[in-house]
């Protein structure tokens, strides 16, 4: 049975998710447009059980959830993109040494100190690893301040089901709006989770270590090896919303706050007999690249739409290349879209076929 | 014939059984191996090797994991307290402790170091200060002395260029969270006694409860000092601790 639902900001949302998912460390730092998560996670991590630090830097903060990760207790941290670059090192360093963690971005605009409204500008940092080395994070991008409390469940289990950093990539639209929130069931925290590697002290065991050198002639090419067959088997995760794509010419593909008023363009040219549809990933690493081949193979054509300057389109390329094309309309971050805007976008890019 | 007396065999030294029996990557003459014995000795002696989680740090000692058998994280560089925080908050009934090195803890993890002493974090923190950085080849560190030769200051570290050596131990005794700081060398049978006293204080702060714990070993570094390991030890009373006076800093079991 589920509770009764609230009204709460999508911010908030992914923290009392967390709270839900078992998470008992919150590390943090002050940084807009996210400062409802550490500010109720404060209170309500204490108050559940577990612990809060305020740490003094994004860079802590990050390093303190490898910490906790590495001792096999749920754990998050959470930032806006100055924040997350800070965090980079740790979570580089967290995929080499395979443990599992939790990392929001609220996504606002940048390069620099940019600005504290909405951006998809961190698009390529969360999926094509962000940091030094080769690894990748899972992704997940919610658009509803549902979806933000759920996919921090999901971003929970796969965490843990990879051992594996996985990053929630929002913006400033879904962590600032408020809406009717589902809360489910709260799972029971499970002392078995990470059984086989956590540190606990290493009692009568063998002790266990948790590292990212590998020093020995071959054995980081080893690590690496490793590393990639479970990047490969992460493809097994990919969720996207598909709305109408299957009697649609144009197909248009955008994630998040962007996809969400992109479908309100869309279902309004739908209805105004226009043929088209949506693809909105809602995993960014892995990608949609399969269901969005096989649109390309039934011969659609493609828009992606983002809040940035032309990232997601290279891999929306990339998945329909030797089949189609994409076309690119960018909402420069510190414009905030309407789908008004989006209209004659979708309608001229119906129209060049 | 007369019958030849039975000897008997008394054991009267050992190896502590956390600390491996494996040959050593440290150069001849280094420190660290007995600054790990001694830390091997006192995670033994409070019985704490099974409830133990170390963090190692970036260094000669990053191999830490290779000598103390106990559960290991390793922090990137500088940020084995920032890892330690979340290890000890995450497993609170544990015992933590990060062992990092001079340009690790004093340069680019100082941040990391102070607030996790402000905060009073309940672990502890060896930090072993040999006046240069080891791995990467002799560069100039934080704790480099004035005048000293490094490969990164052929002519000497000159104070108005780069500044005069930290002392750290002094640093953190100052901030509020801190239940005791002090700086101990391991040069003389003396000195290797009073740092063994305070090292166990230094864990005794967490296991009590008190406060965040810090303790400061002064080390050789011969290969990186271009000396012999007998006069990298003599440097050590002549040189270091004159500019790195040894003592207890802080310890709140003193203190009203």
């Amino acid at each position: 049975m589920s509770a009764k639902r609230v009204f709460i900001k999508g911010n908030e949302a992914i923290g009392q998710g967390a709270l839900a998912a078992g998470c008992r460390c919150y590390f943090g730092y002050p940084i807009t447009p996210q400062n409802d998560i550490p500010e109720m996670l404060s209170s309500a991590m204490p108050a559940a059980g577990g612990q809060f630090v305020q740490a003094e830097s994004e860079v802590a903060a990050a390093n303190m959830l490898l910490g906790a990760a590495a001792c096999g207790v749920r754990a998050m941290t959470t930032s806006s993109s100055p924040g997350v670059s800070l965090m980079q090192e740790a979570i580089s360093y967290m995929a080499g040494s395979e443990l599992p963690g939790v990392i929001v971005n609220m996504n606002r605009g940048g390069p620099g100190l940019g600005d504290i409204g909405p951006s998809q500008g961190d698009y390529f940092q969360s999926v094509k690893g962000g940091g030094h080395g080769d690894y990748r994070t899972l992704t997940l991008a919610p658009a509803t301040c549902q979806e933000c409390y759920d996919l921090t469940f999901t971003a929970f289990e796969l965490a843990y089901k990879y051992r594996n950093p996985v990053l929630i990539l929002g913006d400033a639209i879904v962590g600032q709006m408020k809406e009717p929130v589902t809360p489910r069931e709260p799972l029971p925290i499970d002392p078995a989770e990470g059984g086989d590697w956590k540190l606990t002290g290493r009692g009568e065991r063998a002790p266990r270590l948790l590292k990212s050198l590998f020093l020995e002639d071959g054995a980081l090419a080893g690590q690496n090896r490793l590393l990639q067959k479970k990047y490969e088997a992460m493809r097994a995760e990919v969720l996207y919303e598909d709305f109408e794509t299957a009697a649609a010419d144009l197909v248009v593909v955008a994630y998040g706050s962007i996809g969400r008023i992109a479908k309100t363009a869309v279902r309004a040219l739908r209805d105004a007999g226009l043929k088209i549809g949506l693809l909105r990933p809602i995993t960014l690493y892995p990608f949609p690249e399969e269901a969005l081949r096989a649109l390309a193979a039934a011969g659609k054509r493609f828009l992606t739409i983002e809040h940035n300057l032309g990232q997601m389109v290279d891999d929306v390329r990339l998945a329909v290349r030797g089949l189609a094309d994409s076309d690119f309309y960018g909402v420069f971050p510190g414009n905030l879209p309407t789908p008004d805007e989006f209209v004659e976008p979708i309608r001229a890019a119906a129209k060049g076929a | 014939m007369s019958s030849i007396p039975e000897i008997k065999e008394e054991l009267v030294f050992d190896r502590p059984k956390v600390l491996a029996d494996v040959p050593s990557h440290y150069c001849p003459g280094c420190q660290h191996g007995v600054i790990h014995r001694m830390v091997a000795e006192c995670l033994e002696e409070f019985g704490l090797v099974e409830k133990t989680i170390a963090v190692s740090s970036i260094g000669c000692s990053v191999f830490l994991y290779n000598y103390i058998l106990v559960d290991t994280v390793e922090a990137p560089h500088g940020r084995a307290p920032a890892v330690a925080t979340g290890v000890k908050r995450a497993r609170t009934d544990a015992f933590v402790f990060a062992y990092q090195g001079d340009g690790d803890l004093a340069s680019i993890g100082l941040a990391e170091i102070m607030h996790a002493a402000n905060r009073g974090e309940r672990i502890s923190v060896v930090f072993v200060n040999n006046t240069v950085y080891g791995m990467t080849g002799g560069q100039m560190a934080p704790t480099t002395m004035i005048g000293q030769k490094t490969t990164t200051c052929p002519a000497g570290r000159c104070a108005e260029r780069e500044g005069g050596p930290m002392r750290m131990a002094e640093l953190i005794a100052s901030l509020d969270g801190v239940a005791y700081s002090a700086r101990v060398a391991v040069n003389s049978i003396k000195n290797m006694a009073q740092a063994k006293r305070a090292l166990r204080r230094t864990f005794e702060t967490q296991i009590k409860g008190e406060g965040f714990g810090f303790v400061e070993f002064l080390a050789t570094c011969p290969t990186n000092w271009r000396v012999s390991p007998v006069a990298a030890n003599e440097r050590v009373a002549k040189e270091m601790i004159p500019g790195f006076p040894l003592g207890v800093y802080k310890d709140a079991a003193k203190e009203d």
